[in-house]
């Protein structure tokens, strides 16, 4: 069918061109809270991509770390940031210079990174399809020891928020 | 003139329980004689489309009528019974009235995402519909992570409600989204956790296949007929009455104290499509509970979409009581039922759920019995009440 497969194709530029426009408005909007709209709009697009590239657990979890937990969590930032909230700021200061020689800086080395690298494009690669049963597997078999790593660093992460946020100990009675 | 009986669909048997996808097969059969291939799949994803697209607001009305008259029942009263039969006719009455109301959009109202949210609202709700699976052969999407996606979606709901209660400019709204938020991200955590056994136990997550885990004999191996599935419907069951802010967790909407939550500044269809979302979002989560708990369509008996509707409808009428019964909870209590007592629930409900796939037979029901007995004493004394020691601050001078 190969109507559907050009309308495919073409719906997916249009939705990575829509990406564009929300990052770029992430970057330049002035009011802080439609910056976060436009990030969980992008977010969103990006996991439509991965649908698109059938990786649709990579979606979902997408979804529900990036847009359902990261964003809220910017959003409940910015609405107790009481004079944040309501404000139209600037987004940038008088450093631009600098920041774009980094910025030429960094993206000729990915350049020079991603041309250095072989694409290797096997029809097995193609073909592979990970499904969430592999991904499992995975995590408790050959990425146990990551895994486990990085549950003792969120561990750790409880464990001070539980201290910075306990009861301040009277010094003195008065 | 007679209709020959297309031949894809001489293999299906005209029985009562495949009426939907019959019917859905001959209309593809029919528009396939003169339509080409790659129309009649737009033409199959659009006749699914469009019976979830009427489907989501034709429930939401009838809810709405089916709360009314059930609350007044309980409040020993008729309910609406003027327009139409028994009140048939109400919700399209109500229709026209939010209609033709007047669209008020306060004057200091950030505009654009004071009109983007209520819009924006019905789209997750609508979306869940795609994985509920309505009867055999009946879920919409497939998708081998029909779960995930329920869980994924459904946390988008609180962006729409946070746009809305920040585009307001109202401090009424403003305390309602923080309440939401606060609401809805502590009781996801053990909505989620509480899904954790069915996924273990029918190693899926797709949900027509964990209905079709719960077959066995006479279709009632249900997973609420064990000990993990009665522990884990409970909790799914008040997580998800507070997901979609009913009560007695409908604090984001205390009317006694917030005027209306973050719908305050709205009203006609943008206050209707609010409401609508909330309706849909309950009749989903009602759904995915019997799909995951309750054997989802499976039943001896009777057709595969009507024990859906049933279960669905009997889960939905509990709700209602729910709200007809129970007084609203305080802010504080709300928080520590989600995190002291249910959070530790699931995990303690999980570990249950390894050592029933183990061995399950009566020895495991006894054991399950008392390790849930000891873990709900214990999580009962641990939240029993108590009144926290006053603090002093010192006034410096």
């Amino acid at each position: 069918m190969p109507i559907l497969e050009i309308a495919a194709k073409y719906t997916t530029y249009a939705v990575m061109a829509v990406i564009l426009v929300f990052a770029l408005g992430v970057v330049t909007l002035r009011n802080l809270f439609h910056c976060a709209l436009c990030l969980a709009a992008a977010l969103i697009g990006t996991a439509v991509l991965y649908v698109v590239l059938q990786a649709e657990y990579l979606a979902a979890i997408q979804i529900l770390l990036y847009v359902g937990a990261v964003v809220t969590l910017v959003i409940f930032a910015i609405m107790l940031t009481e004079h944040l909230a309501g404000k139209t700021v600037r987004q940038n200061n008088s450093q631009s210079l600098p920041a774009i020689a980094g910025l030429l800086g960094f993206v000729s080395l990915l350049t020079a990174l991603i041309l250095k690298t072989p694409w290797p494009v096997t029809p097995t690669a193609l073909q592979a399809k990970v499904l969430v049963m592999g991904l499992g597997k995975a995590l408790m078999g050959d990425y146990v020891f990551p895994f486990e790593v990085i549950s003792i660093v969120l561990i750790a992460a409880l464990i001070g928020t539980v201290v910075i946020a306990k009861k301040d100990q009277p010094e003195e009675k008065a | 003139m007679t209709i020959t009986i297309p031949p894809t669909i001489r293999g299906i048997e005209f029985s009562a329980d495949m009426l939907f996808v019959t019917a859905k097969a001959w209309i593809l059969t029919l528009l396939g004689r003169f339509l080409p291939d790659w129309l009649i799949v737009l033409a199959s994803i659009t006749i699914s489309g469009v019976v979830i697209l009427c489907l989501g607001p034709l429930i939401m009305m009838y809810l709405t009528l089916l709360e009314r008259k059930l609350i007044g029942r309980i409040q020993n009263r008729y309910g609406p019974n003027r327009v139409g039969k028994w009140g048939l006719l109400q919700p399209i009455a109500d229709g026209i009235k939010m209609f033709t109301k007047e669209d008020i959009v306060p004057a200091k109202a950030d505009k654009v995402v004071h009109l983007l949210a209520p819009i924006a609202i019905v789209v997750p709700a609508l979306m869940i519909f795609l994985v509920v699976p309505f009867g055999e052969r009946m879920t919409a999407v497939n998708l081998n992570i029909g779960l995930l996606y329920f869980i994924a979606v459904s946390s988008i709901t609180i962006l729409p409600i946070f746009m809305g209660s920040w585009a307001s400019r109202n401090k009424y709204s403003l305390l309602g989204g923080m309440r939401t938020a606060a609401q809805m991200i502590s009781y996801e955590i053990p909505m989620t956790l509480a899904v954790v056994p069915v996924i273990m136990m029918s190693q899926s997550l797709s949900t027509n296949t964990i209905v079709l885990t719960q077959e066995g004999s006479y279709d009632m191996n249900w997973f609420i007929f064990t000990p993990w599935g009665i522990v884990g419907f409970v909790i799914f069951f008040l997580c998800a009455t507070a997901e979609c802010n009913r009560p007695p967790f409908d604090l984001p909407e205390a009317e006694s104290e917030l005027v209306a939550g973050f719908h305050t500044e709205y009203s006609g269809m943008k206050f209707a499509l609010f409401y609508m979302a909330e309706y849909m979002n309950a009749f989903t989560l009602c759904g995915i509970a019997v799909t995951l708990f309750l054997g989802g369509w499976q039943g001896p008996f009777f057709p595969s979409w009507l024990w859906f509707s049933g279960k669905t409808f009997v889960l939905i009428c509990v709700m209602i009581w729910f709200r007809g019964t129970f007084p609203r909870f305080r802010v504080d209590h709300l928080m520590g039922f989600a995190w002291k007592f249910l959070l530790p629930l699931t995990l303690i409900n999980i570990l249950l759920t390894a050592l029933w796939q183990f061995t399950s037979n009566l020895a495991a029901w006894l054991w399950s019995i008392l390790i849930l007995g000891v873990s709900l004493w214990t999580l009962v004394k641990l939240n029993r009440t108590f009144v926290p020691e006053k603090r002093h601050y010192l006034l410096e001078s």
